[in-house]
């Protein structure tokens, strides 16, 4: 695995899927490189569980190409689907038999060998924690184990490309740093691409590389959470969010008269914050006024770096754009 | 919709043995980064193999086999049972009156699984017959016991999209299914069948000749063919609706309506299409029955009754009505297994035909069907 790092693994160009009525996926063009952990980021009904399936030989496109590991799935679905582990939505077990069992049933149909499978199986049960239980039927696990088998079950086969489609909704906070953590290794030190579908915003930019935000069936955006970020910024001015003792209205007295202030407005969420916006280096400028007001600031967070408000614009963008109110696709 | 299936199945079928040699490029292909090579991985088996075992298994172990299994035992042994103590008495004297004409003893040992052919002995009568009991119960039941669920299953239990995930292909998931369940019906009927045939031998003390036992096998090939049908047409069910309980539904409606109303939609139609009249001649009355013969056929149940009265029952040599002869020159003979064979060769088509198109529906309707629900 040594001299493909960061060889293309995954490519889609204009590759899109409409049914009768409705378009699932926009022309979309995607790059994942080898050993990065690339996200899509985005609502239920987006279209990245679609995407996926195009990338699996699963679902036919409409139109524009996919290709993965060199091959176009559409065309070559069993080679594909011999190297890339996926993890579905809701993935789901045969109840009667055990976590082994079912572990075991993959490696037949990918052709492992015994021995190797249940090295392999021992191996990964005690990676995903569930060393323990690999023997209990199925139909005892909670969903947070079914997933963590899931996760088993995608890497048993020994994946170039590992797809994981809301791989952390049902596990609990310490199996998600767990399966974060494995995902990350798995990636950097191992070399395996992971496209890791989500709508948990704080899990995409703890564990993503580069991400795409996924809006209607378009990608808004793709880039490093950095470069979003960076780009969302209004022109040269940023903004802070202020909370300050006394009186609202006074400390918005005193922040409209910092020089440098653009704007001063109340946060939607929380009414005793100021959003304030201006030039970049007003932040110092800012503190030193509500000090001098006797108006002790109890928060003063610059805003715009984080996952959670760069997808609210970029969702809020696209919605505006397509002429539909914010709040009827929040999922 | 059909050009989507045109265009991934016969690349995919080509590349059901992998080579993993010319796995980098094809030609005209753009080439930007480093091509990849891919690591060579063992050969990847049939899927419908692997499938077909998982579920052969899963069958074995689950209670609706041992069910069935208990429920067609008891049901066999019953019958066989009564039946064989009145074939006794009936034996002596329907061989004589063969022997006398064909110089060959009648196969009385046949008449354990179907319905001897009697006037007078109204109690014989009155018992069904094994054949009857599985043309219009067990045989319906069987196939919907092991396919309405086949499809469906994996949809509610998850499992569809990390089974096709697999390096198989789409259809692999359907045939392996099928392949297991009608493997565990034969298994099924096979195993019942030996066990009656061995109460037989004991109750009656007649051991079947090599001809016999040809003609139960051959049956007992119709007879999983029978079965066939009803696990094509339950799978058909099971991709049709989501829900295991509508598709068992039904399965049930067409079983119910067949069984019970077929003789009687036979019935009329056949009186609409060659009516007798008031003062019917006897052609006219030949001709209607014969019409209703030849709707009944259309019936997987109507079909599989004449393989089954022809299969055992070697002096059945006609199986269309005809005006008795007057005379009663008509001499008794008992056919070859290769002659009653080609007597219901037709109905043996026909019914192949029905079972592949219903599983050819279910196949078409599985392939188009989206793996997400």
């Amino acid at each position: 695995m040594q001299d493909r790092q960061g060889a293309v693994t995954i490519r889609t160009r204009g590759l899109e899927k409409r049914y009768e009525d409705t378009i699932a996926v926009q022309p979309l063009d995607l790059e994942v490189r080898q050993g990065e952990v690339f996200g899509l980021l985005g609502p239920n009904g987006a279209g990245k569980t679609t995407t996926i399936l195009m990338l699996l030989g699963l679902t036919e496109p409409s139109g524009g190409s996919a290709e993965v590991l060199g091959l176009d799935p559409a065309r070559n679905p069993i080679r594909v689907k011999r190297h890339v582990g996926y993890l579905p939505d809701n993935v789901g077990f045969y109840q009667g038999m055990t976590g082994r069992q079912n572990l075991r049933y993959t490696t037949r149909l990918n052709g492992i060998e015994r021995k190797e499978a249940e090295d392999r199986i021992d191996g990964l049960l005690a990676q995903v924690g569930l060393a323990d239980a690999g023997d209990n039927r199925v139909e005892t696990y909670s969903r947070g184990m079914l997933q963590r088998l899931g996760i088993a079950d995608a890497l048993v086969k020994d994946p170039l490309v590992l797809i994981l489609d809301e791989p952390t909704t049902s596990i609990d906070p310490i199996g998600v740093a767990e399966t974060l953590d494995l995902v990350r290794d798995l990636a950097h030190n191992k070399g395996v691409s992971v496209l890791l579908s989500s709508h948990l915003l704080h899990q995409v930019q703890q564990v993503c590389d580069r991400i795409a935000i996924f809006v209607k069936g378009t990608v808004a955006a793709t880039g490093t959470v950095a470069e979003l970020a960076g780009r969302q910024q209004t022109g040269a001015q940023i903004q802070i969010e202020v909370g300050a003792d006394g009186d609202p209205e006074a400390v918005a007295t005193t922040l409209r008269g910092v020089p440098g202030v653009v704007d001063v407005a109340r946060d939607p969420h929380d009414p005793r914050l100021w959003v304030v916006s201006g030039e970049p280096d007003m932040r110092g400028r800012v503190a030193q006024a509500l000090v001098a007001a006797g108006q002790i600031p109890w928060q003063l967070r610059s805003r715009g770096m984080d996952l959670d408000e760069i997808y609210q614009r970029y969702f809020s963008q696209v919605a505006e754009a397509a002429a539909v109110p914010a709040g009827a696709t929040d999922a | 919709m059909p050009e989507r299936r045109s265009k991934a199945r016969p690349a995919a079928r080509g590349m059901r043995r992998p080579a993993p040699s010319h796995a980098t490029t094809t030609v005209g292909q753009p080439v930007e980064a480093a091509a990849f090579v891919l690591p060579k991985v063992p050969p990847i088996p049939a899927g419908w193999r692997i499938i077909g075992g998982r579920e052969f298994t899963e069958h074995l172990l689950s209670v609706r086999f041992l069910l069935l299994i208990a429920l067609m035992g008891l049901v066999g042994v019953l019958v066989i049972y009564t039946l064989s103590s009145n074939i006794r008495e009936l034996a002596g004297s329907l061989s004589d009156q063969l022997t006398y004409y064909t110089g060959e003893p009648f196969p009385v040992f046949l008449f354990l699984f179907s319905q001897p052919p009697v006037s007078g002995d109204t109690t014989l009568a009155a018992i069904p017959s094994f054949a009857q009991i599985v043309i219009q119960y067990i045989g319906p039941l069987l196939g919907l016991a092991f396919g309405f669920d086949a499809i469906s299953n994996e949809r509610t239990e998850g499992t569809l999209p990390r089974l096709v995930s697999q390096p198989i292909h789409r259809d692999d998931v359907i045939n392996g299914k099928f392949v297991a369940s009608l493997a565990i019906v034969a298994l099924i009927l096979g195993a019942i069948m030996l066990i009656l045939a061995g109460i037989g031998i004991y109750r009656l003390g007649v051991v079947p000749t090599g001809d016999v036992a040809l003609r139960l096998l051959i049956w007992w090939g119709f007879l999983v063919l029978y079965v066939a049908f009803w696990l094509a047409l339950a799978t058909l069910f099971s991709v049709i609706f989501r829900r295991a309980a509508t598709a068992l539904l039904a399965v049930l409606a067409v079983w119910l309506v067949v069984t019970f109303f077929g003789g009687q939609i036979a019935s009329i139609l056949a009186n609409f299409l060659a009516p007798v009249g008031a003062d019917g001649t006897t052609a006219a009355r030949v001709a209607n029955v014969n019409m209703q013969l030849s709707l009944l056929r259309l019936f997987p149940s109507g079909q599989f009754g004449e393989m089954t009265a022809v299969m055992l029952n070697p002096s059945v040599n006609a199986l269309n009505a005809s005006v008795t002869d007057p005379t009663g020159r008509a001499i008794p003979t008992l056919l070859p297994v290769g002659q009653s064979l080609l007597l219901i060769w037709p109905q043996v088509v026909t019914l192949l035909a029905l079972t592949a198109a219903c599983f050819a529906g279910a196949y078409v309707l599985f392939m188009r069907q989206e793996v997400r629900a």
